[in-house]
C-alpha cells in the first residue's frame, strides 16, 4: 500500500482536542469535522490537508478516543500520517477508518515531498528513505480494504 | 509467570490475540458513531447484547435539539437491540461500571479513552474507538496486542493533605505524556495496599495520560470488600513473579499537593509554587474525582464556609449523589455556595454546562488540561479535591491544610 504527497508538519503531542474540538462533535456530518480540523492550532491548516501527508512529532493523537479525529483527517483528504510514535487509540482508529499511519522517525519541513510504502516498510522525505515499523497482517488487511467496515463486509 | 495483562489475555507481551470481551460499553458520544458503523456493516442481530452497555454521560441532559435527537435514536436502538441503557442522570460510564459490574480478571473495552479506570479491580480494561466498538457489538470479540508492562512501585503511605490524585499527577509527571505508550501500568508494592478503591480508580484513570493502554491493581482484600459492598463476590489474586519492562518507584511519603499547569498534564508543579493564581471557576467531579470519597472530602473542607469563586460540583453517578444526600455531604456542599449539577461528565470535555469563557481560568479535578478543552481561550489547572476545596474558599489556587 503506497501513498505520496506534500508534507504538512506538526509538533509533538498533538492531541485529539486540537485535531477536532469537542464543540464540533455532536453531529453525524463528517464534512463538519474536516472543515474544523486543527482549528485551534491554525485556522488555515484544514485548507491545506487535501492530498497532503501529515508528518507529526512524537505521541501523535494523544487524548480522547474520539474517532472523529481520524475521520476529520480522512475526510479532509489526508493521504497518510507519519510520526515517530502515535497514541494507541488514535493509531487503531486510523486503521479502522482506513487512514494509513506510518510509524517512522522522520523530520521534515512543510511542503517536502513525502512517499510511503506500507508493505515494503519505508517512508521517503525528499528522496531520503527511512525504515517504518511494520504493521500486523490484520492491520494491513483492514487498511487495504479501506477500513474495518468494508473489511467486515468482505469477510462475511 | 506473567504480568496481569499476560494472565488475563493469555499470551506473552508482544503477541496479537483475539479475545472475547466480558463487558463492552459506549456512551452517548461514541455510541452514536458505533451505531452508524454497525449500520454500514449491515449487522442486524447482536450475538451477545447481555455483555453490552450504553451509558449516557457526556452531554446529559441533552443541550440542543441535535443532541437530543441523536440521543433519542441511540435510546431507541438500545431498546430494540437488547443493550442495557443507563440513561441521563445514571452517571459516568466508568463510575457506573465500577459499581458492581466489573470484576477481577475480566476483559473490558469501552469506547472512551478513560476505560483504563476499571483496571483498579484487576481487570484488563482499555479504550477503543467507535468502529472498533461496532465490530465488538457485532462479534463479541476483538484483537489485542498484549502490552509490555511498566511496574509503578508504590512504597510508604500518603501523609498530610496529599491524595491519590496527587500520586496520579506525580506518576504522569514521572513517566511523561508518552512514557508508557502501547504499555500497561501495574501499580504494585507495599504502598498499593493502603490506597482505597476510590483512590485506585483515580490512579488507573490517569494511566492513559502516560499513553498506557491499561492501568491495573492486583485484586486484594480491599477489592473484595469494595465489591461485596456492591453485591459482588470476588477473590483476591496474589501477584505472580513476572517480567516487567521496567519499574518506576514512587514513595508515597514524598507526595505533596500538586497541580498540572496549562496546557500539559505532565507539566506538574507543587501547589505551593502556583498558590495565588487567579481563578474564575473551580470544578469538582469527572471520572477522575467525582466519587463519594471525593465529595465527602470536599464537603469536610468547605463545611461552614463560603466559596469565593463560582464552584461546580458534579457527582460521578446517581449512587454517589444518593449517598451524598443521605450522609449530609451534599447539604454541606450546597450551603457553602457551590452549584451542583446532575451526574455525568459535566464541563470536562467542553460540550456544555460550565464551559469557560475567553481568558477564564479553572481549577479542575479532571484528568486533562489540553488547550481549549473546556472552552476556547480558557486555561485549566488540574488538582486533587483537597486543593480544589482550599482554592474554592480562597478564590485563588491555595495549598490545602490537613483536615
Amino acid at each position: 500500500m503506497q501513498g505520496a504527497g506534500p508534507a504538512v508538519c506538526l509538533g509533538n503531542d498533538i492531541d485529539t482536542d486540537v485535531i477536532i474540538a469537542g464543540r464540533y462533535l455532536r453531529t453525524k456530518d463528517r464534512s463538519v469535522w474536516a472543515e474544523h480540523a486543527f482549528e485551534d492550532l491554525d485556522p488555515t491548516l484544514a485548507g491545506r490537508l487535501s492530498g497532503a501527508i501529515i508528518v507529526a512529532g512524537r505521541n501523535m493523537g494523544c487524548g480522547s478516543s474520539r474517532e472523529q479525529a481520524v475521520v476529520a483527517l480522512r475526510e479532509a483528504g489526508v493521504v497518510g500520517v507519519v510520526a515517530p510514535s502515535f497514541a494507541r487509540i488514535f493509531f487503531r482508529n486510523a486503521v479502522n477508518v482506513g487512514l494509513p499511519v506510518i510509524e517512522a522517525p522522520v523530520s521534515c519541513t512543510d511542503g517536502a515531498r513525502v512517499a510511503f510504502d506500507l508493505d515494503a516498510g519505508w517512508v521517503e522525505v525528499d528522496g531520503e528513505r527511512y525504515p517504518a515499523r511494520p504493521l500486523s497482517e490484520k492491520m494491513v488487511a483492514i487498511l487495504r480494504a479501506g477500513g474495518l467496515v468494508p473489511y467486515w463486509r468482505s469477510c462475511r | 509467570m506473567s504480568t496481569l495483562s499476560e494472565q488475563i489475555l493469555g499470551a506473552p507481551a508482544g503477541a496479537y490475540v483475539d479475545r472475547e470481551v466480558d463487558i463492552a460499553f459506549a456512551h452517548d458520544g461514541t455510541g452514536v458513531l458505533a451505531r452508524e458503523a454497525l449500520r454500514e456493516m449491515g449487522v442486524e442481530r447482536l450475538p451477545h447484547p447481555e455483555r453490552l452497555r450504553l451509558i449516557f454521560d457526556h452531554i446529559v441532559p441533552a443541550n440542543t435539539g441535535t443532541t437530543a435527537t441523536l440521543q433519542a435514536e441511540l435510546r431507541g436502538y438500545a431498546r430494540s437491540s437488547g443493550i442495557e441503557l443507563s440513561d441521563a442522570g445514571g452517571g459516568i460510564c466508568h463510575q457506573v461500571m465500577s459499581e458492581g459490574v466489573v470484576r477481577p480478571g475480566m476483559v473490558v473495552v469501552g469506547a472512551d479513552s478513560h476505560t483504563c479506570t476499571l483496571g483498579a479491580f484487576g481487570a484488563f480494561a482499555t479504550g477503543v474507538g467507535a468502529t472498533d466498538m461496532a465490530a465488538i457489538w457485532a462479534s463479541g470479540s476483538t484483537w489485542f496486542r498484549v502490552p509490555e508492562t511498566i511496574a509503578v512501585n508504590l512504597t510508604g503511605r500518603l501523609s498530610g493533605a496529599a491524595e491519590p490524585k496527587d500520586v496520579a499527577l506525580a506518576c504522569v509527571a514521572k513517566l511523561g505524556m508518552e512514557g508508557a505508550t502501547y504499555r500497561a501500568l501495574e501499580f504494585v508494592g507495599d504502598g498499593a495496599a493502603g490506597i482505597s478503591m476510590d483512590g485506585r480508580l483515580t490512579l488507573c484513570n490517569m494511566a492513559v495520560e502516560t499513553g498506557a493502554k491499561a492501568g491495573m491493581f492486583h485484586a486484594d482484600a480491599a477489592t473484595v470488600r469494595y465489591l461485596a459492598e456492591h453485591g459482588v463476590t470476588a477473590s483476591p489474586r496474589a501477584p505472580k513473579d513476572c517480567c516487567y519492562e521496567r519499574t518506576a518507584d514512587i514513595d508515597l511519603v514524598d507526595i505533596v499537593p500538586l497541580v498540572a499547569v496549562p496546557h500539559r498534564v505532565d507539566t506538574v508543579r507543587e501547589a505551593e509554587e502556583v498558590a495565588g493564581t487567579h481563578l474564575d471557576q473551580v470544578f469538582v467531579g469527572t471520572c477522575t474525582n467525582g466519587r463519594y470519597e471525593d465529595l465527602a472530602r470536599f464537603a469536610r473542607i468547605v463545611r461552614g464556609k463560603k466559596v469565593a469563586v463560582r464552584t461546580l460540583v458534579v457527582p460521578a453517578s446517581r449512587a454517589v449523589l444518593a449517598r451524598a444526600i443521605a450522609t449530609g455531604v451534599l447539604a454541606d456542599i450546597v450551603d457553602a455556595g457551590c452549584m451542583v449539577a446532575p451526574p455525568g461528565c459535566g464541563p470536562c470535555l467542553g460540550a456544555h454546562a460550565g464551559v469557560l469563557g475567553e481568558g477564564e481560568v479553572c481549577l479542575s479535578t479532571a484528568n486533562r488540561n489540553f488547550k481549549n478543552r473546556m472552552g476556547v481561550g480558557g486555561e485549566i489547572y488540574l488538582s486533587s479535591v483537597a486543593t480544589a476545596a482550599a482554592s474554592a474558599i480562597a478564590g485563588v489556587i491555595a495549598v490545602p491544610e490537613v483536615v
